[in-house]
């Protein structure tokens, strides 16, 4: 009931900008140095879908992510958005970075409204955080600093804060990486909630398979090859069966070990 | 299950945990003991001067001196001194004017120290250009400066305000350029990924992480100020504390010195207490 509520005045909050985009990444290269950490990577993601993004630790997800999100250039290859080539911060793309980085000398409600595009009302956007604040289980801690909060509670306000930009695009680097295992999966629920009511084209960098299996339409998987600097899409997997998903079922577990097998994790090796 | 269950990521109970784990970060070390009590602390603070005080005042006693007059003047002689000064009216000038050219001076040095810190600290450009310059500028002992500001500004007030103006800018100058070359740059990442154009950045980010460092620049710069102050008063004034030091001393008159001194740390200490209030007032606003 309440879900249905909160999704409808999160609705209601609409800004009426979230219109998904289209993200095409054409043979997208990223050296730093002469050392190349990605190379020749093509990826389309339809307007709405959820793509997740999987693979080692420097493998480069965070810098693919990066360069999409306008944050790093490219060194070969192009990403448009709706056709347009992106060369810098797009106002349609929110980020939710890898760690919380939230403004230390802000209330927990003032850094979800740094996300705020702007232009926005001053009531529309109170509004708008408070409904965030709800979605996320922090209405409490509304007047907290980040300092007296968990390190799952910043990461839950930093997603607030890139939900809050009502992106048509919404990039996220591993954001419950710093949750328990209850609470992840709760969170993965309530973000599948909200693009339900709000639906985004979502690019979402983890190395948990379990999440990608989740949450994502597909599943990318990035890797390095062994003769090879530069890491590369060693695999799309599209994940079978409407969400939410049962955990158990053998067709993901027959996934799971492929993706994992694809990490370079033998599952029997255990 | 509720709707509601699904929806609240985690329990009230489990937000009270996770912060629980969070409580220790960032706190100070709680004070223990007597040393919790204000009064015990002021009283602390007030020994050493007031056992200072006692020495002085067994040292000079009037009659059995320990150290004669003419070498050390009693609390009662600075006193005296003092209370007679004031009533010619010259104690209070003094003061005043040696108050507003540390005031003048200060503004105008750590306003300037703000900006070129700014820029030095913000942009490549300003760096390069105006930071080898300031560094050699810096370089020169103050009291260099004196004997051409007379020249240029004869023994008025623009060649004190201007000393003490050289000895606020640097200390701001440096701590605010300093501090913006490390601002969290994850920070200045999100402001631009959130649209932040460059005031806005400087505004929602670089201004507030800066700003302890900023207050610390300014109470390192007030020192100077006075510093700079009694400089530019003993090498040619005809007023002011520094003037009443360098009058004292021709004169030999000890207990006009020993006043000055007393009359220059209390000075100091005061207006470095205001700026210590808006600090402590700037740390909890924006910490
Ligand atoms: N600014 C940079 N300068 C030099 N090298 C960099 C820079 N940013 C990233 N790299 C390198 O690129 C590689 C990929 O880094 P990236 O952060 O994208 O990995 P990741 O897949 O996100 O890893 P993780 O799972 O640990 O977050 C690493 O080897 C890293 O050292
Ligand atoms: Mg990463």
């Amino acid at each position: 009931m309440a879900a249905v509520e909160l999704g409808d005045r999160l609705a209601g909050l609409s800004l009426g900008r979230s219109t998904p985009a289209t993200v095409r990444v054409t043979g997208l290269g990223r050296a730093f140095g002469d050392r190349p950490v990605l190379e020749g990577v093509d990826l389309e993601v339809a307007p709405g879908e959820i793509v997740a993004i999987l693979g080692a630790s420097g493998s480069g997800k965070s810098t693919l992510l990066r360069i999409v999100g306008g944050l790093d250039a490219a060194t070969a290859g192009t990403v448009t958005i709706d056709d347009h080539v992106v060369a810098g911060i797009d106002d349609r793309v929110a980020i939710g970075f890898q760690e919380p980085r939230l403004l230390p000398w802000r209330t927990v409600a003032d850094n979800v409204a740094y996300g705020l595009p702007s232009g926005i009302a001053k009531d529309a956007g109170r509004a708008r955080v408070a409904a965030l604040l709800e979605l996320v289980g922090l209405d409490d801690f509304a007047g907290h600093r980040p300092r007296a909060i968990s390190g799952g509670m910043a990461q839950r306000t930093s997603l607030a804060r890139a939900l809050a930009r009502d992106p048509g695009v919404l990039l996220l680097d591993e954001p419950f990486g710093a949750l328990d295992a209850l609470t992840r999966m709760r969170m993965q629920d309530l973000l599948l909630g909200v693009l339900d009511t709000a639906p985004t084209t979502v690019l979402l960098v983890t190395h948990d398979v379990e999440e990608a299996l989740q949450v994502a339409d597909r599943v990318v998987l990035l890797g390095t090859e062994p003769d090879r600097a530069g890491a590369r899409i060693q695999q799309i997997v599209t994940v079978p069966g409407a969400r939410p998903r049962d955990r158990g079922s053998a067709e993901l577990a027959e996934l799971r070990a492929e993706l994992l097998a694809g990490l370079g994790i033998d599952r029997h090796a255990h | 299950m509720t709707e509601s269950a699904t929806l609240r990521p985690t329990s009230a109970a489990a937000d009270a945990a996770e912060l629980d784990a969070a409580r220790p970060r960032g706190r100070r070390r709680p004070r223990r003991g007597a040393l919790a009590n204000p009064a015990v602390r002021v009283a602390l603070g007030a020994l050493i001067p007031l056992v200072l005080l006692g020495i002085w005042w067994a040292l000079t006693i009037p009659g059995a001196a320990i150290v004669p007059p003419y070498r050390f003047a009693s609390p009662l002689a600075v006193w005296q001194a003092g209370v007679d000064l004031a009533e010619r009216g010259e104690l209070g000038r003094f003061a005043a004017i040696s108050l507003q050219r540390v005031l003048l001076g200060f503004a105008a040095g750590a306003a300037l120290g703000l900006v070129a810190g700014g820029l030095v600290g913000l942009s490549r450009l300003f760096e390069s250009l105006l930071g080898p310059f300031l560094g050699i500028v810096r370089a020169v002992p103050s009291l260099a400066w004196v004997p051409l500001l007379i020249v240029w500004f004869q023994i008025g007030e623009q060649s004190k305000v201007i000393l003490v103006a050289i000895g606020a800018f640097f200390p701001v100058f440096t701590t605010v350029s300093l501090a913006l070359h490390h601002v969290d740059r994850g920070l200045v990442e999100v402001a631009r990924a959130f649209g932040r154009r460059t005031l806005g950045t400087f505004l929602s980010v670089q201004l507030p992480s800066v700003l302890p460092a900023v207050f610390t620049g300014l109470r390192l710069a007030l020192v100077q100020a006075w510093l700079f102050l009694v400089a530019a008063e003993l090498l040619g004034a005809s007023m002011g504390l520094g003037f009443l030091l360098s009058r004292g001393q021709s004169n030999g008159r000890l207990d006009h010195i020993l006043l000055a001194i007393i009359l220059l740390a209390v000075a100091g200490k005061l207006t470095d207490s205001v700026l210590a209030l808006v600090q402590r007032w700037a740390a909890r606003r924006w910490s």
